[in-house]
């Protein structure tokens, strides 16, 4: 005997029904998209393409033409590398970590996260690459693979080796758990196109579907499959910014040798991610008509999520300051001091202000229930967020231990550019992701579509 | 009558409706062949008597060889075939190994899990499912029933007992 409690608010508003959930989701894959898609798309491709452009003079005269000197050697390319990573950890954390907690809202949520977890890292994945210069030639630096020069292998002692097995298991990962996902989903989409008499359609998406027919033994083990996968990418998901920190954290820069890094980083990760899957769930709801699915709740609990990382981010930069003073060793003291009072001051308190005092106007329950407000914060947290990376990374390194070679590090428009054209092709990603997928998962909603006490009374 | 063509589909508009029938079916002696539905429907495992997954040993076994392979891998390349010192430390020193042995046997567990799971479940993208009823991944839960293994029972009496047991609807279906 099962016994259900009617105590939470139902998830879906409006009275939905299973067959609404179909209906309300399938119809964007199959309608013509909005005006409003067709002008964003065209403002993604632009931008895409000015970013290419600048993508392939950095390949063709090398990185050169950025604006790193000989003191500041790491600039843009790693600080987009480390914020797109962290955007991407939102996505897993609803998806995989949500699941084992049996959090239900994640539900019309996870889809579109997850989403942008995988445009997020093939983002950040293009900056090592590209920084590489040569890149045609960095299977051998990266991969393990027999190689001409002796048989000398990669480093497997290297943070940036670890790096590389983690992120492309990590983009692995959230692909294959992303993509099971989408399989039932797939399949509702294809039995609707035969039901609409659109064959190619149908044949379409059932070769994405593989076949899927939804039998009560394939979806038993589908769910231990899904289970399993939750599992392995909630550590996956923790390792994997914990070794991009420790590209910094196992260096000998005062400001990067700091064993607070890898918690500090995962939460920050968090923080900006939830602050990205906002900015995009508040622009589909509206575009979509998804208000039903993504309620004003999600929107108060994901705020919520906000609050606590950073809190957490706030609390890490409050320690490292302290430490740096109180660990009396001179050059770490003077790194800080540095970020707080140096040339770079603007970008220290930027970063403090958005991401330190902004995220605390959501303990305000008027701001964390306003659309507006949220979108507003959303997009100050990932300002703040980028900040954050650009002050870690580019104040430590632009006063060397000599002052001679002390400078400032000045972008030129291929930083821009490319930076850009991770814009381009994330947003790009993205809409087509919205127009051609289910943006909500169906099946795991169409289960909550009933709150519980109406199951009692039949 | 060959097993396997004629079916009686019965169609049901409710989970906890279904999760009831089933048990009502499985008690009058029916064999149910399939239940379609279009979300994971909890108990349905308890009430149609399906064993438990075995996936999740499968997913152990593969991460058990993502490690091996990754720490053989290592241990061979930096301590064996061209050893070297770096931060003076041993040739073949186990701690910073660990995060590529970690990644790996995420990677091979999720990768071969889900490769088995597509395996046994039998899909693929070039194949065309049998549908029973297309409802049966928008909002209806679909029971078949094989005509030839129920040979006991008339194809009315079948029906009948689908309709007590709650379905809405009660169809023919025949696969050539």
């Amino acid at each position: 005997m099962q016994v259900f409690s009617s105590v939470r608010d139902p998830l879906v508003t409006g009275g939905k029904t299973v067959g609404d959930v179909s209906h309300d989701i399938s119809r964007h894959v199959e309608n013509k998209p909005p005006r409003s898609w067709w002008l964003a798309l065209a403002i993604s491709l632009v931008v895409l393409a000015y970013g290419l452009y600048c993508v392939c003079t950095v390949l063709w005269n090398g990185i050169g033409v950025w604006g790193l000197n000989k003191t500041v050697g790491w600039a843009w390319d790693i600080t987009n590398f480390v914020w797109w990573v962290g955007i991407g950890h939102a996505g897993t954390l609803i998806s995989a970590i949500l699941l084992l907690f049996r959090q239900k809202w994640r539900m019309s949520i996870n889809r579109a996260a997850e989403a942008m977890t995988i445009f997020a890292v093939i983002c950040a994945a293009t900056f090592p690459l590209i920084h590489m210069g040569r890149l045609w030639l960095g299977f051998y630096w990266a991969l393990p693979l027999p190689n001409a020069f002796g048989s000398l292998w990669a480093n497997f002692n290297s943070p940036l080796l670890w790096d590389v097995f983690a992120i492309s298991t990590y983009f692995t990962v959230s692909l294959v758990f992303w993509y099971i996902g989408l399989i039932p989903d797939f399949a509702t989409i294809r039995d609707r196109a035969v039901a609409q008499g659109s064959m190619l359609r149908a044949q379409i998406y059932n070769a994405m579907s593989f076949g899927w027919q939804g039998g009560a033994k394939t979806w038993m083990r589908y769910e231990a499959v899904a289970l399993i996968l939750a599992g392995l990418s909630t550590p996956l998901v923790l390792s994997v910014h914990t070794i991009v920190s420790m590209d910094f954290a196992t260096s000998v820069i005062p400001g990067w040798h700091t064993t607070i890094f890898p918690p500090y980083f995962v939460a920050g990760a968090i923080f900006s991610g939830f602050a990205m899957v906002l900015t995009l769930l508040l622009i589909t709801r509206v575009v979509f008509k998804l208000e039903d699915y993504i309620t004003i709740y999600h929107i108060e609990l994901m705020n919520i999520i906000i609050i606590v990382t950073g809190s957490v981010v706030g609390i890490a930069y409050i320690t490292e300051l302290f430490i740096s003073w109180y660990s009396g060793v001179e050059y770490e003291g003077y790194a800080f001091y540095n970020r707080v009072q140096g040339p770079y001051a603007w970008s220290y308190w930027s970063m403090m202000t958005c991401n330190v005092i902004s995220p605390q106007l959501f303990w305000i329950k008027k701001i964390r229930t306003s659309i507006v407000a949220t979108f507003v914060l959303s997009i100050v947290v990932n300002i703040g967020m980028w900040f954050e990376r650009f002050v870690i990374i580019v104040t430590s390194l632009h006063r060397d231990y000599v002052p001679s070679s002390w400078t400032y590090f000045h972008p030129t428009k291929y930083d821009i550019g490319e930076y850009l054209f991770t814009f381009g092709l994330f947003f790009t990603a993205f809409l087509l992701f919205a127009k051609f997928f289910p943006v909500i998962n169906m099946a795991e909603v169409k289960s909550i579509v009933k709150t519980d006490s109406e199951k009692v009374s039949h | 009558m060959n097993a396997d063509k004629n079916f009686l589909v019965g169609v049901f508009n409710d989970e906890v409706v279904l999760l009831d029938g089933i048990k009502k079916v499985r008690t009058s002696g029916l064999k149910i062949h399939e239940v379609f539905s279009p979300f994971p429907v909890h108990g349905i495992d308890d009430a149609l008597g399906l064993k438990r997954s075995r996936l999740p040993r499968a997913a152990f076994l593969f991460g058990l060889t993502g490690t091996t392979l990754a720490l053989t891998m290592q241990i061979w390349m930096l301590g064996y075939d061209w050893p070297m010192i770096i931060g003076g430390k041993n040739y073949a020193s186990l701690p910073p190994f660990i995060p590529v042995t970690f990644e790996l046997t995420v990677l091979l567990s999720a990768l071969g899990m889900v490769a088995t799971f597509l395996i046994v479940s039998d899909m693929k993208p070039y194949k065309w499912p049998r549908q029973f009823d297309i409802r049966s991944t928008d909002d209806k839960h679909v029971m078949a029933i094989d005509l030839a293994l129920n040979s006991g029972k008339s194809k009315d009496e079948i029906a009948r007992i689908l309709r007590e047991a709650g379905a809405s609807e009660v169809n023919e279906k025949n696969f050539e």
